[in-house]
Order: C-alpha cells, then sequence, then structure tokens
C-alpha cells in the first residue's frame, strides 16, 4: 500500500516491472479467492439438496410418494409416513402466522408511525432482542413455565368459552401440544415481521401519506388507505419469510409439542412437525431405514422451506428481503 | 376513504344558517347552552356523527398498536425475567468452572466443559465463515456482474432462509456417517449458519464505502488487490465486526445442527476437537430438558442463563459498535 505505488513511475525498468507482475498476481489471486467464497456458498446449497436427496433415496425407493400421506411412524416395524407431520407442521405453522401477521403489522405500525424517534429507538432493538433469543431456551422456558400457565389458565378459558368450536378441545394434561408450539413458533416469527414491515412503512414516502392527512383521512385511515397498500408486497414477503422460519423451527417446537404420533382436531393435543420429529429422533437414529426416513423427512421440510424463501424473493422483488432477513 | 357527503361537522349541517339563528335569537332562554353552542356557526368545529366514529376508529387502531408492542416487549421481559430469576440461583463460580456431576439426579456441580465446548467450536465456525463471508462479500460487490451478483445473493438467501435442521442433517451425512460426532463437524455446521449473515451484512458495509476513497485509490495509480486490502476493507471494518459478532450470537445459541453431529458427549472438558463430539450449551440445556430431572432442570437454567447473558450482550454491543462504525462515516 506505501512507497512503491505512488513512485513506480520512477523505478527503474526491472523494477517496475516486477512491481506490475506482483499487482496483476495480487489482483489474480484476490479474484479466485473471492470467486471461490461465492462459489462455495452456491456449492454448499447444491451439495445440501444433493446429500439430502441421497440420504433420503432409501426411503424414497421404499416408500415413494404415499410416504407423504402415510401416517404411520413406528421405526420398530419399519413403519414410516410424514402425515402426522405435515398436519402438525401446517397447523403449527397456519396458527404460529394467523397470530403473528397482524401482531408484527402493529408493531411495525407502532414504530414507524406512532412511536417518536427516541421511543423507537428503545423498542425497535428489543423486539429484535426477541429474535436472538435461541430457540432452545425458549423451548426450555416452554415446557417449564409457558406450558403449565398454559394448562392452568388459557386451556380451561378457551374451552369454557370456545370449546364448541374442536380445536378447543379439553386442555391437556401437561400444557405441551400444538397449541403451546404454536404460541411459541408466534413468538419467534413476531420478530421478523415486525422489524421487516417497519423498514417497509418508513419507506412509503412521506408525500402520499400527507396527501391522504389533507384530504381529511384520520391517521388510522392514511395507514390503512395509504400505508398498507403501497407496503403490501413486502408484507406478504415478510409474512413467507417467517413461514419459512415457523415451518423449519426444530428445537423449541420439540421441546413443547409433546412428540405425538397420531392426528388431533384438537390444538391442547400433543402432535408433531417435520422438524421436530427429526430433531426428536437424534439419538435414537439408529437402523439405516430409520435414518433414510429421517433424511426423507428432511427433504420433505427443504423443498417447503425452499418454496416459501423463493415465494418471499419473488413477491418482493423490488425490494431486497434477504438483506433485512439476514441481519 | 373520505365520503365527501359526511355530515361531519355539525354547525355546518345545521339546517339552514338563517333559521337556526331566528330560532337561537327567539328562544334564547328556553335553549340549553349545549344546543347554542351546536347551532352557533362562529362556535369551534367539535366532530360527531361520522367523523366522531373514524376518530373512535383510528383511536382504537392506534391502542391495538401500541398493545402489541408492549405485548411483544412485555413477552421479551417475561422470558429474560424466568431465565435470569431461575439461572441466578445456581449461578456461582463453581458453577462456571466445575464439571457437571456424573450421576443424574444430584445437585450442584457446573457447566465448565459445555462453556469450553461451545467457545471452542464457536472460534473454529467463526475461523471458518468470517473469511468467506468477507471474501463473497468483495465478489458481490468487487467483481460480480449484475446477473452472477444476483445469482449469489439468491443463494446466500436461500442458504440463510434453509432450516437449520437441515444443515444439520447434512453435515450428519457429510461428516459424521462412516466416521463418528466431532466438535469439528459442530463448527462446519454452525459456519455454515454462519456464512450468508456475514457475507450479506458484510456485503451491506461494502457497498457504503464511499466512492471517493476509492477513486482517490484509482488516481493514484494504486492496483485493485491493493485499493482493497488498503482501503475499502479498513474502512468497512466496524461494520465487517458488527455483522461478525451478530453472526456468532445468533450461531452460539443455535442447536439443531448440533444435536446430529455434535450431541453425544461426556461431561469432562475437552478440546479435542477432531476425535469427539465437544460438549456444548445448546445440547446440554436440550439435553437436560428432554430427561426431565429436577436438579438437571436447574443446572439447565443456569446454563441458559449463561448463553442468554452472552448472546444479548453480544448483539446488543455488536448493535452499538455498528451504530457507532456508521456514525463516524
Amino acid at each position: 500500500m506505501n512507497a512503491p505505488i505512488g513512485l513506480t513511475g520512477t523505478l527503474p525498468g526491472d523494477a517496475r516491472s516486477r512491481v506490475r507482475s506482483a499487482d496483476r498476481i495480487g489482483d489474480g489471486v484476490l479474484y479466485g479467492l473471492c470467486m471461490l467464497a461465492s462459489l462455495l456458498a452456491v456449492v454448499t446449497l447444491g451439495a445440501i439438496a444433493y446429500k439430502v436427496i441421497d440420504g433420503a433415496s432409501a426411503s424414497i425407493s421404499q416408500f415413494g410418494l404415499g410416504f407423504l400421506t402415510h401416517s404411520a411412524w413406528r421405526p420398530n416395524f419399519g413403519i414410516f409416513g410424514a402425515g402426522t407431520f405435515l398436519y402438525g407442521t401446517a397447523v403449527t405453522s397456519f396458527a404460529a402466522l394467523l397470530l403473528a401477521v397482524p401482531l408484527g403489522i402493529s408493531i411495525g405500525l407502532y414504530l414507524s408511525m406512532m412511536a417518536s424517534r427516541r421511543v423507537r429507538g428503545v423498542i425497535g432493538p428489543l423486539v429484535e432482542m426477541l429474535a436472538a433469543i435461541p430457540s432452545v431456551i425458549l423451548g426450555f422456558w416452554g415446557i417449564l413455565v409457558f406450558g403449565p400457565f398454559l394448562q392452568a389458565h388459557l386451556e380451561p378459558f378457551l374451552h369454557r368459552t370456545l370449546g364448541f368450536l374442536p380445536i378447543f378441545g379439553a386442555p391437556s394434561s401437561t400444557g405441551s401440544g400444538l397449541f403451546n408450539a404454536s404460541l411459541i413458533l408466534t413468538i419467534m416469527v413476531v420478530p421478523i415481521i415486525a422489524s421487516l414491515s417497519r423498514d417497509l412503512f418508513l419507506a412509503v414516502p412521506q408525500e402520499l401519506q400527507e396527501g391522504a392527512t389533507a384530504l381529511g383521512a384520520t391517521r388510522w385511515e392514511v395507514l390503512r388507505g395509504v400505508v398498507l397498500p403501497s407496503a403490501a408486497s413486502g408484507v406478504a414477503a415478510a409474512a413467507f419469510l417467517g413461514l419459512g422460519r415457523a415451518l423449519g423451527e426444530a428445537i423449541a417446537v420439540t421441546q413443547v409439542i409433546g412428540a405425538g404420533d397420531f392426528i388431533h382436531v384438537s390444538l391442547f393435543q400433543t402432535g408433531d412437525t417435520l422438524a421436530s420429529r427429526i430433531a426428536d429422533q437424534y439419538q435414537g437414529a439408529a437402523t439405516p431405514q430409520l435414518v433414510a426416513s429421517l433424511f426423507y423427512l428432511g427433504l420433505i421440510l427443504m423443498v417447503i422451506g425452499l418454496i416459501a424463501n423463493i415465494a418471499a424473493q419473488w413477491i418482493a422483488r423490488r425490494f431486497d428481503v434477504g438483506r433485512v432477513a439476514a441481519r | 376513504m373520505t365520503d365527501p357527503d359526511d355530515p361531519d361537522v355539525t354547525p355546518r349541517e345545521a339546517s339552514d344558517p338563517s333559521d337556526a339563528a331566528l330560532q337561537a335569537t327567539a328562544e334564547l332562554d328556553s335553549l340549553s347552552l349545549l344546543a347554542e353552542d351546536l347551532l352557533d356557526p362562529s362556535g369551534p368545529l367539535t366532530p360527531s356523527g361520522h367523523l366522531r366514529r373514524r376518530q373512535m376508529v383510528s383511536r382504537l387502531a392506534e391502542a391495538a398498536q401500541t398493545t402489541a408492542a408492549v405485548l411483544a416487549v412485555a413477552v421479551l421481559g417475561i422470558l429474560v425475567y424466568s431465565v435470569a430469576s431461575r439461572g441466578a440461583s445456581v449461578l456461582s463460580i463453581g458453577f462456571l468452572t466445575k464439571d457437571p456431576p456424573v450421576l443424574s439426579g444430584v445437585a450442584g456441580g457446573g457447566i465448565a466443559p459445555a462453556i469450553v465446548g461451545t467457545a471452542l467450536i464457536m472460534a473454529v465456525a467463526t475461523a471458518i465463515a468470517m473469511p468467506m463471508g468477507i471474501l463473497a462479500a468483495l465478489f458481490l460487490t468487487e467483481f460480480a456482474g449484475r446477473w452472477t451478483a444476483r445469482a449469489i445473493r439468491l443463494a446466500l438467501d436461500l442458504l440463510n432462509g434453509l432450516p437449520t435442521i437441515v444443515v444439520g442433517l447434512f453435515v450428519f451425512g457429510l461428516l459424521v456417517v462412516g466416521h463418528h460426532q466431532s466438535g469439528f463437524a459442530g463448527s462446519v455446521a454452525l459456519a455454515i449458519i454462519m456464512l450468508p449473515l456475514i457475507a450479506r451484512a458484510t456485503q451491506e458495509v461494502l457497498t457504503l464505502v464511499p466512492a471517493g476513497l476509492r477513486e482517490a485509490a484509482d488516481a493514484l495509480g494504486v492496483c485493485h488487490w491493493r485499493t482493497v486490502l488498503g482501503v475499502v476493507l479498513p474502512t468497512a471494518r466496524g461494520g465487517i465486526l458488527t455483522a461478525t459478532v451478530l453472526a456468532v450470537a445468533r450461531a452460539a445459541g443455535e442447536t439443531a445442527p448440533l444435536i446430529f453431529v455434535c450431541s453425544i458427549f461426556s461431561n469432562t472438558t475437552s478440546l479435542n476437537l477432531f476425535g469427539q463430539a465437544l460438549p456444548n450449551i445448546p445440547v446440554y440445556i436440550f439435553n437436560a430438558s428432554e430427561a426431565a430431572e429436577r436438579y438437571g432442570f436447574a443446572r439447565a437454567w443456569g446454563a441458559a442463563f449463561v448463553l442468554l447473558a452472552f448472546i444479548l450482550l453480544a448483539s446488543l454491543g455488536g448493535r452499538a459498535l455498528g451504530r457507532r462504525a456508521t456514525l463516524s462515516r
């Protein structure tokens, strides 16, 4: 960086060419290293896809697509099917999004439109900190603190008031189950949607909002009529990113969902998701058949997760969602 | 959104003004003060009817938004309080320096092996992911054309969005099947989690390096690699450090990638990265939560406290660092 560069013009001929060739080599080396590192990211993605498919191949050839609908999972009898887990994944992710999308958008609106700059500077990082809490701690809390609370208070209450809906059946005995898992997932997804939608709302042009205000719109009408519509695609992308997170969460869900083997309509019963079943079986992964079937579950999970993420990227082509997601 | 026919403001809508004036003068005594206020055309404009309803809706919506924000902060508070109050009761110097008891169902002991293991695994993961992430970010900003950059960014984003348990399965298939679990396999798995985080955030910082600096270097005839090493990277140093610290904070708590590749360990301190699975805090907490045993729970709360304190401090510190780096630019 120092002396030789500026002075190349005054150096003798061979020294000059030496510096030049060093520069050329340096440029080449830097380019090569950078390209290799970037390629590594692409190759890793490809290798993950390959390895997961490869690991699942034995199970794929044995069970085929019937694996998706078959709902029994009995490793001791060599019977494997993902039906129960697909159901559990769908229910918990859907319930989590149902709660997290309105909550996340509300927090995003609060932070971007209502809170003063100083309040935003405090609450914003706190909400993001919620996303930083490790899932294993969230799940541990879910078993020992949140579960008993649900079982003693919230579940009986919902059963009493909304018990005519089959999803609010008799309260669970331990607090573990689909309901607990959905709420834990909600806690994990809300900060993602909140911080993404805050950034989206802050990017809505001020003139549009002022125009609506000048026409006599109330603050809520400005939000509903101007801010939300112009950020709608980004918010949808945020919801898909949240969905990807909820689908793929393994540890916290394993801890609180109760590892049930059957499909129950009531949310208060146990169940299992694709990711949580994989995580359950980590030490029992003994027979090759079981391992292959776990990889098959992983393959399904990977495909759904990739679809959710690609959907998010595609919906928000104008807005770089990955930038915020990687924060 | 706004209905032009809305009878929004009362004085204007009050039937005919001349009529109102007549009434007001003729029946001044019999009218209540309120009615007079309503009919006075020069009085203050107070909302009524439809406008009042719209304002009510607006206020309700704002209250709901505030409630949502308060709820999120409250959940964070409850979580941190739960962990802190239960963790603090087992926390001591001994907890940080002793091994866990050999037998389960016994009180006391510590989590020293898990702390050492997590530190080692994270150090190696960072040593892999940081240079790779920075180089990939450099490629994105310095070399790649528009379409190449887009493709690599997409690959990084998809890698970031991949369920972490799938990364665990991948490393299990790559390094563990046919061999055995090891701390190194755990490091590789966590490095895959960290790579997209570091690369994307670093790329973000690199694009913020003022073009003037680069042009100044170009004008001096400085070749590309020297510009990168001497101008671009030093300018972005703060941001890159922030990106790394935040990625470490994220990866340190990851359990899913580890349970297949680094979970069956003995509870003694070990620095053998390749030979065996290293004890680590996340899997320790996970095992304790699955084992459902009273003293194991107590130790797990302590471990959760240590892990959470590290992660929250690291992410706070990383953010503060990032803010300072941004300000100084």
